[in-house]
């Protein structure tokens, strides 16, 4: 069971991304569960959605404490939330900004991962471009399908189809794109370094 | 078809494709979901020859459904937690009545303190009401159970509660198959009523009794609950054989063979409770499950059977009866009296707390090993209800208990771990 958290704020997108993130999973033929935190969620107050990817049905049902992935939509948080909390030393940590893992003060927690765990993607800025609306959570799904091969682009895709319609979801197709050469093209990078 | 939704999206499918006459919505956390899609579904016209009623109220929503019902049509609602309550008075009629509605309990925690977290508080505070309350496991389930309580409910003539945790399930997206029209309709006839308010033919519903013949009128709304025993492993069958799935009945037994423990429960809390079991079974613990699927009627032999050869039955359960203890596990003694047996209650969830498969595990060990006490709740955190105790014994004016905790706790605000 691989399973991903998602930190962000009310009105990023959330738990919508995490919904999506099993929609994607479900059409490569998984199985999986997405649910939100629950909390009484407000425009701008801290968001926790989740989501298990396995290859039989899902039955745990509790909140994901000890996470394969993080995907951090608002870096932020990572200085009022405990967004790291459990995450396992093979996992990956996906954020949506233009600075580094060392510029962000995180230098010394990452030291251990893998460089190629590690990756950043300006999500934001992909989506006032592509969407027009600072909505991140699509474009970081692109980018988060460049990651393991958990999910594809190509599902990515098809969930952007049965969650939005007209311009929005062109525009998020065209975000989720650029995320994933983005973050292909970190990854090659850092592929490179580590051997 | 295979699809992945949200669990109030798999629901309102069920609830549309079992081709409701009347729907009365009144909007609360965690059902919302469930009638919006429903409203969106008779807006579009994808659900035609249904009216959909918004009311004023939750006591407006099963009153206007106990209407609907009497006139003959197909009624469905929703509610949760203080909705439930404030519908109470109707609650009672719609069964006393003998109306086969079907109403959807989203569980949720009964304030105060305001909470819209998921329990099961709600739907046991009118489990003596007179209806049938089942009680889903996944979203698969709610959606199945769902089709099946349109047909339960006017085979019976009696009202139907499909309880389904709210949140944990009703907000959750995973995988359902989505059954086609053609097969609901096979499975699910149009309502032939056993009463019906006609003008060519008036009758009344809802006469006044008196002492010479209340006792047989309530005798009988016991006896078609005993019918329901009978009838809910048959209308299981049933759905087996047009949809391909085992779905409802009255209760689900899990790695019961040679099970020295077993753990009872309802609802979503088991999925979690069978990983840590068979994490269990893989250290040599005898132990398995048993799920309650349908809470009304109790059915009380078939608890009995399941488990004859365990030594200690233990109850988890996300609600208690506030001066004496556990609820469901009161009703798994009455099945299992006479008999050397301990059945221990553990409360757990409440308020939305998560249900971990750490806890879990640690509280089944402790039941194995015969180290848990009569009632026990899960996670408790001793340190916080000590130091209100404290405060109480010093203080006249101790205060609000619930604003003195999020204090002690330093959480300005109650919300997510």
């Amino acid at each position: 069971m691989f399973q991903v958290r998602i930190h962000g704020r009310g009105g990023q997108g959330v738990v919508t991304g995490a919904e999506m993130l099993s929609i994607a999973a479900f059409l490569g033929g998984r199985h999986a569960q997405a649910f939100p935190s629950f909390g009484s969620e407000r425009t701008g107050a801290p968001v926790v959605a989740y989501c298990r990817i396995d290859d039989k049905e899902i039955r745990l049902r509790e909140p994901i404490l000890e996470p394969d992935a993080l995907i951090v939509q608002d870096p932020t948080l990572l200085h009022q939330v405990n967004v790291l909390s459990g995450l396992k030393e093979t996992g990956y940590i996906l954020i949506n900004t233009n600075r580094t893992f060392d510029e962000l003060g995180l230098g010394d927690f990452v030291k251990d991962y893998r460089a190629d765990h590690l990756l950043t993607v300006p999500a934001t800025e992909l989506a006032m471009r592509h969407v027009g609306r600072p909505v991140p959570n699509v474009p970081l799904l692109g980018a988060f399908a460049a990651l393991g091969g958990l999910i594809s682009l190509e599902g990515v895709l098809a969930a952007i189809d049965q969650k939005f319609r007209g311009t929005v979801a062109q525009g998020n197709k065209d975000a989720a794109r650029e995320a994933y050469e983005i973050v292909m093209n970190q990854e090659k990078k850092a592929q490179a370094h580590h051997a | 078809m295979l699809e992945q939704c949200e669990g109030s999206h798999a629901v309102a499918k069920a609830v549309a494709l079992s081709r409701p006459e009347v729907i009365c919505a009144y909007p609360i956390s965690p059902q919302t979901h469930i009638v919006e899609g429903l409203g969106a579904m008779v807006k579009s016209g994808a659900l035609t020859r249904c009216e959909f009623i918004n009311v004023e109220s939750e006591f407006a929503a099963l009153s206007v459904a106990i209407g609907a019902s009497a006139a003959g049509a197909r009624a469905y609602t929703a509610t949760a937690s203080q909705g439930l309550l404030f519908m109470a008075e109707a609650v009672y009629n719609a069964s006393g009545l003998g109306l086969p509605i079907v109403m959807t309990v989203a569980n949720r925690a009964i304030g105060a303190p305001i909470n819209i977290w998921n329990d099961h508080t709600d739907s046991m505070s009118m489990r003596d009401a007179g209806w049938l309350q089942i009680f889903a496991e996944t979203n698969q389930e709610a959606l199945d159970l769902h089709i099946q309580a349109f047909k339960i409910a006017e085979e019976l003539s009696l009202p139907v509660m499909v309880c389904m945790d709210g949140f944990i399930l009703t907000h959750a997206y995973e995988r359902v198959d989505m059954p086609d029209q053609a097969q609901v309709d096979k499975f699910l006839p149009p309502y032939e009523p056993r009463q019906v308010l006609d003008p060519n033919d008036p009758v009344t519903i809802g006469a006044m009794v008196g002492p010479e013949a209340f006792t047989e009128v309530r005798y009988l709304a016991h006896a078609k609950q005993m019918q329901a025993l009978e009838l809910m492993p048959h209308i299981a069958e049933e759905f087996k054989k047009v949809f391909g799935r085992d779905s409802g009945g009255l209760i689900k037994p899990y790695r019961l063979d040679d099970a020295d423990t077993i753990v009872i429960a309802l609802g979503s809390v088991l999925g979690t409770i069978k990983d840590t079991v068979d994490d269990l079974r893989n250290e040599g613990v005898k132990i398995g499950v048993l799920g309650i699927t349908s809470f009304r009627p109790f059915p009380i032999e078939a608890i009995r059977d399941a488990t004859e050869n365990a030594k200690r039955i233990v109850v988890i359960e996300k609600c208690f009866a506030v001066g004496i203890g556990g609820i469901v596990s009161r009703d798994v003694r009455s099945a299992v009296q006479n008999r050397q047996q301990s059945v221990l209650t553990v409360v757990a969830g409440l308020g939305g707390r998560p249900i971990t498969k750490a806890s879990l595990h640690k509280l089944l060990i402790d039941t194995v090993a015969d180290k848990l006490e009569q009632l026990t709740f899960l996670d408790l955190n001793w340190e916080v209800v000590n130091r209100v105790l404290d405060r109480e014994k010093h203080l006249r004016r101790s205060g609000p208990i619930a604003e003195g905790i999020l204090r002690d706790i330093g959480s300005v605000s109650s919300g997510i771990a």
